[in-house]
């Protein structure tokens, strides 16, 4: 029998110029952190060191916020189609850099250069276009209202996808007016720092961006500062609280996208095939580090023997390996500590009973890597079942009634988004009137547009970031 | 007493629900085994597999014992300066050019192909059509592909579609036997699994996508959708079949395309000519052009490759 | 030596992305405002209007079946390619309306800006849409039911006289961004600048045969127009108003859409002034269509 073992087949990083040393990017101009604290960032695939970055303290997080609020004064009275002409060219620029973009998220972040190429670039340059058309149209998204910005937004980002994330956060903050203070992901500040160079490209007025990088406390001290009028929270739900409890009482707006522990529904009448894809996207897609994941799969217990067995061989199919080479399908886990905790909640598993399954796979030897995991036998009440483990790890529970499927899928603290998979029109559209999800994907998964408002119910979060709605929590609505 | 005949469709290989099949989600999986980045060694070695399983076609109205003669000569030696080159997997043309194919490939290891049926429309009386099928393999051809009654297909027509291919099976007694579903025409990638599920329980060998007659050509998903079929077909009864893409495939890209959707599709027991064809015509010199530029690092030349 | 003797631009028609003169070989004089000659202009047939709407009909279904993102990207695309021919525009406008006698014409500079800038506001106007005239209906009954506007199809502009630039920017912009094919009959007496603007579109990624623009006699073409079959809407911003019973009429004969700037709800601009931007103004060439499905386990 052939074997066809494909060559390697690496994106060249020739054309990504790292520095050696970042400065915090306050004001539009590099600055020293005050401390002199850098701190290294690495490839999470070789552990190689690309760039030591500044640590941000509340020194630095003080000069920040008051450059933020001095460009508020200008930014916000500026005419909004030529704030749209800022943001309009951001978006170019951002398909100009394109690769360069994408391969740095890759060599930071440790995901595939084909998930960066194809989704996350793309993606984060259409946000910029798309709320660049919002912001001199503010009238025509909320009738009845007047639109005005709220002011100065502290934002603080996660590591799965860190300029999309970034987009997520500043287009829609800037379209509507305010200026803002970010804090990228302590293992993933380099693309946001690429991208503040094409702030500087663009001549974005100074102030209107401002980066500052770090750890927990860097995030901690900016989202507590006493002169914000919001703060954009995405990470863990455990942090989520936190803020909330930290900005009690206070004037300051706040919207949190939190964590999940999504179902993914199939039922017997589904498209078969197409519904594995879904499912294998759904939890392997960027590793599993995906808020939104398909981590549980609900199948139908008439046709879960036929469906897992095409899942157990679509499992062979992945290739797990080098994020740079083109033909990488699972990249490398994001740091030594998210590693640990997917291999003692997958411990976890096999100690509570369920059976694992993982498909034969080489693991390099240097970097952080976990293999393609499905668990069977699980219910409800295992860990697995329970807590996000934020890694490539699926665990598999049967139902037999749509009822029950709405049931087990509802029965979670969570509820940011869910799957449903079924040929059947109107199952469709019942199931998701009764998913208490922000997002059901009927027959897809994992498909995100600026467009289509995205955010979570329940100890997911709250507000929304993509469409019109996306808009309305970087505002403040007043009687006309 | 009321007695029930047993359905004729019962040799089918019937759904247990559905088989339906979602064209977004599949034509998104297509376009991401399409994303393949297939370089050097794998690159080579992929082309000569794509040679290997040529089956360099022609079925012009023009054809005659002359033209034949000159295909087969290519069809036998690609490229006539490389010996390294490998011979393609069959000739492939109307039923009255079998015999001097015959004749030009008797002893090689290049197959004759015929097509038959009323090849490409498939619209003359049954008797007619296998009477094609005997007089092709009684002049020598190893392999038919004939083509399935869309139209009865499109009308309802399953069980009239499972005997005619039976039947088909039957005139070609020992040689190999390809369907044709003409995808083009079947309108949705539902139509194309069932086609291909009525097609493999009738006895097909292989299951082809177009005749290259119509503008709507061969399509990577479709490949897919055909791939998932003879998966499932074979989980189910233990028979590989085999899978042969026609229409439209000019370019070694596409050839190299098709292979990676069957190679992870169905696995590298399908990397063979025995059980994947390509039918082509001008691919065959494309795919010469392809294997200079991987080992000379240049682009070439069409003038280098012979036209016949 | 003396001066440099420059080449003259021939003025033709714009149809299916190619400039061909008028197939009846006819064309007329273009003056500037204040009486000089400037350049003849390609005077269209019906004949030629005929072509340029099967053209218009052929592209549409490819332009309408882009996503809103990539038409709101050939739309930017239109603009920046108007930018960096900023200073032909205004020259053209400049020779075009500057008149030293009765009226006070905006500047040519205000007018190509604004025009440059209306393509930018409709660029970012395409995924717009479906939220401002679309949504989901709370229908009385387990039923999902959800209106959505689309392109009415190929859509007849008759552009204003006056402003000469950004009359035809503001009309056709309104109704390419829904995802209408444009068959434009310009400006009759300042038709010059239509025609640099449509080197514009040819350079700017917009599909060939979705925006075409005649130049010509408006008493000749327009009645065409109007009782033109394969059209679905006209505009008819650029009708003179003792013309408008007549045109209105003869759309009637296969219902045609009358559209017309500033007619939702706001008053119908001055001649002189820019016409209105809005998304009234691209809904007007769009229908809504609306989807029922049944909810149910």
């Amino acid at each position: 029998m052939p074997t066809w073992d494909y060559a390697p087949a690496p994106e060249s990083t020739d054309i990504v110029s790292i520095r050696d040393t970042y400065g915090l990017f306050i004001g539009g101009e590099w600055v020293e952190p005050t401390s002199k604290h850098y701190s290294k960032t690495i490839n999470p695939a070789t552990e190689e060191v690309l760039a030591a970055v500044s640590v941000a303290g509340e020194q630095d997080v003080e000069r920040a916020v008051e450059g933020a609020r001095k460009a508020f004064g200008t930014w916000s009275a500026i005419r909004p189609a030529d704030r749209a002409k800022y943001l309009f060219r951001i978006a170019r620029v951002m398909q100009e850099r394109a690769r360069e973009l994408a391969v740095l998220e890759t060599m930071n972040g440790g995901k595939p250069i084909r998930e960066s190429r194809d989704v996350d670039v793309p993606l984060a340059a259409a946000h910029f276009f798309y709320y660049a058309g919002w912001a001199d149209k503010l009238e025509y998204a909320f009738p009845g209202r007047r639109a005005e910005p709220l002011g100065v937004a502290a934002q603080v980002i996660p590591w799965n996808f860190p300029l999309l994330m970034l987009a997520w956060k500043i287009a829609p903050a800037l379209a509507a007016g305010n200026t803002v203070v970010l804090k990228p992901a302590e293992t993933t500040p380099l693309t946001a720092l690429m991208w503040a160079t094409i702030c500087e490209e663009v001549e974005l007025p100074p102030g209107v961006v401002n980066i500052v990088t770090g750890a927990g406390a860097t995030g901690a001290a900016l989202v507590r500062h006493p002169d914000l009028d919001k703060v954009a929270f995405t990470g863990s739900t455990e942090v989520g609280k936190e803020i909330q409890r930290a900005i009690a009482g206070t004037k300051v707006h706040l919207t949190l996208e939190l964590g999940g522990k999504a179902a993914n529904i199939v039922f017997e009448d589904a498209a078969l095939d197409q519904a594995v894809e879904g499912v294998v996207n759904g939890i392997f897609f960027n590793q599993g580090h995906v808020c939104c994941a398909g981590s549980r799969l609900l199948v139908q217990e008439s046709v879960a023997e036929r469906l897992l067995g095409k899942l157990k061989r679509r499992l062979g199919t992945l290739r797990l390996g080098d994020p740079l080479d083109k033909n990488t399908d699972i990249g490398a886990i994001n740091s030594r500590a998210q590693l640990d905790k997917i291999k003692s909640l997958v411990d976890s598993g096999v100690d509570e009973g369920a059976d694992m399954y993982q498909a034969p796979c080489e693991l390099p030897a240097q970097g952080f890597w976990f293999p393609p995991t499905v668990f069977t036998g699980v219910s409800q009440s295992h860990r697995i079942a329970t807590e996000e483990i934020f890694g490539p790890v699926l665990s598999v529970l049967t139902f037999r009634t749509p009822q029950e499927a709405i049931d087990k899928a509802n029965n979670t603290p969570y509820g940011l988004s869910a799957g449903v998979w079924t040929e059947k029109g109107s199952r469709i559209l019942w199931m998701a009137d009764r998913l208490r999800a922000g997002v059901v994907w009927a027959n897809t998964f994992n498909r995100f547009d600026p467009a289509s408002a995205f955010g979570g119910y329940k100890e997911s979060g709250f507000g929304r970031e993509g469409g019109p709605q996306g808009l309305s929590s970087y505002l403040r609505l007043t009687e006309p | 007493m009321v007695q029930t005949a047993p359905s004729p469709l019962s040799g089918v290989v019937v759904e247990e629900a559905g088989g339906a099949v979602d064209a977004v989600g599949l034509e998104a999986r297509a376009a991401a085994l399409a994303t393949r980045s297939i370089k050097r060694d794998s690159k080579l070695w992929a082309l000569d597999l794509a040679i290997r399983c040529c089956d360099l076609t022609t079925l012009e109205g023009s054809d005659s014992p002359g033209k034949i003669a000159a295909l087969a000569s290519k069809a036998l030696r690609p490229a006539p300066t490389d010996p390294s080159i490998p011979h393609v997997a069959a000739l492939c043309i109307y039923p009255s050019l079998v015999p001097p194919a015959v004749d030009a490939l008797s002893g090689t290891d290049v197959k004759v192909a015929s097509v038959a049926t009323a090849f490409p429309s498939g619209q003359a009386p049954l008797e007619a059509r296998l009477e094609e099928v005997r007089y092709a393999v009684f002049a020598g051809a190893d392999e038919v592909d004939i083509v399935i009654s869309r139209g009865a297909f499109l009308a309802g027509g399953e069980v009239a579609v499972f005997e005619e291919v039976q039947a088909s099976k039957e005139a070609a007694g020992a040689a190999h036997l390809k369907v044709i579903l003409e995808i083009g025409e079947l309108g949705s990638y539902d139509r194309i699994r069932r086609a291909s599920l009525i097609a493999m329980s009738a006895g097909a060998d292989f299951i082809k996508t177009s005749t290259g007659k119509i503008p709507q050509a061969s399509s990577l998903p479709a490949c897919l959708v055909m791939a998932e079929a003879i998966r499932d077909f074979s989980d189910a009864t233990g028979r590989t079949v085999g899978l042969k893409v026609a229409g439209g495939i000019r370019s070694a890209k596409d050839a190299i395309r098709y292979l990676v959707i069957m190679h992870e599709t169905l696995g590298p027991e399908w990397l063979t000519a025995d059980l994947f064809r390509i039918g082509a015509s001008s691919l065959l010199n494309d795919l010469l052009m392809q294997i200079d530029k991987q080992r000379t690092g240049n682009y070439s030349d069409p003038d280098r490759y012979t036209l016949d | 030596m003396g001066e440099r003797v420059d080449v003259r631009k021939t003025y033709k028609l714009f149809i299916g992305g190619a400039w061909p003169r008028s197939e009846s070989g006819r064309s007329y004089e273009v003056m500037s405002a204040d009486g000089k000659f400037i350049a003849n202009a390609a005077r269209a047939s019906r004949k030629d209007l005929r072509d340029a709407v099967a053209a218009a009909r052929k592209a549409w279904p490819k332009w309408a079946g882009l996503t809103a993102y990539n038409r709101g990207q050939i739309l930017y695309r239109v603009g920046e390619v108007m930018e960096s021919r900023r200073a032909e525009l205004i020259h053209e406008v400049e020779r075009a309306e500057q008149d030293q006698g009765r009226h006070r014409p905006d500047p040519a500079e205000s007018q190509v800006d604004e025009a440059i800038d209306t393509w930018v506001w409709y660029a970012g106007l395409t995924d717009k849409l479906a939220y401002m005239a679309g949504g989901l209906n709370p229908v009385a009954g387990p039923y999902f039911n959800i209106s959505v506007p689309e392109p009415t199809g190929v859509a007849g502009i008759v552009c204003p006289e006056r402003p000469s630039l950004g009359g035809s920017c503001a009309r056709l912009a309104a109704a390419l961004c829904g995802g209408n094919a444009v068959v434009a009959v310009a400006s009759e007496k300042h038709p010059l600048p239509a025609i640099t603007m449509s080197e514009c579109f040819a350079t700017s990624d917009l599909p060939p045969g979705v925006a075409n623009i005649l130049t010509g006699h408006k008493e000749e073409l327009v009645p065409v127009l109007a009782a033109h079959g394969d059209v679905d809407a006209i505009d008819v911003t650029g009708v003179a108003s003792k013309d408008l019973e007549t045109v209105e009429a003869a759309a009637a004969a296969n219902v045609k859409r009358i559209v017309r700037a500033g007619a939702a709800g706001q008053t119908r601009p001055d001649r002189r002034t820019q016409p209105a931007r809005s998304p009234y103004e691209a809904t007007a060439f769009m229908e809504i269509k609306t989807v029922w499905h049944p909810k149910g386990a």
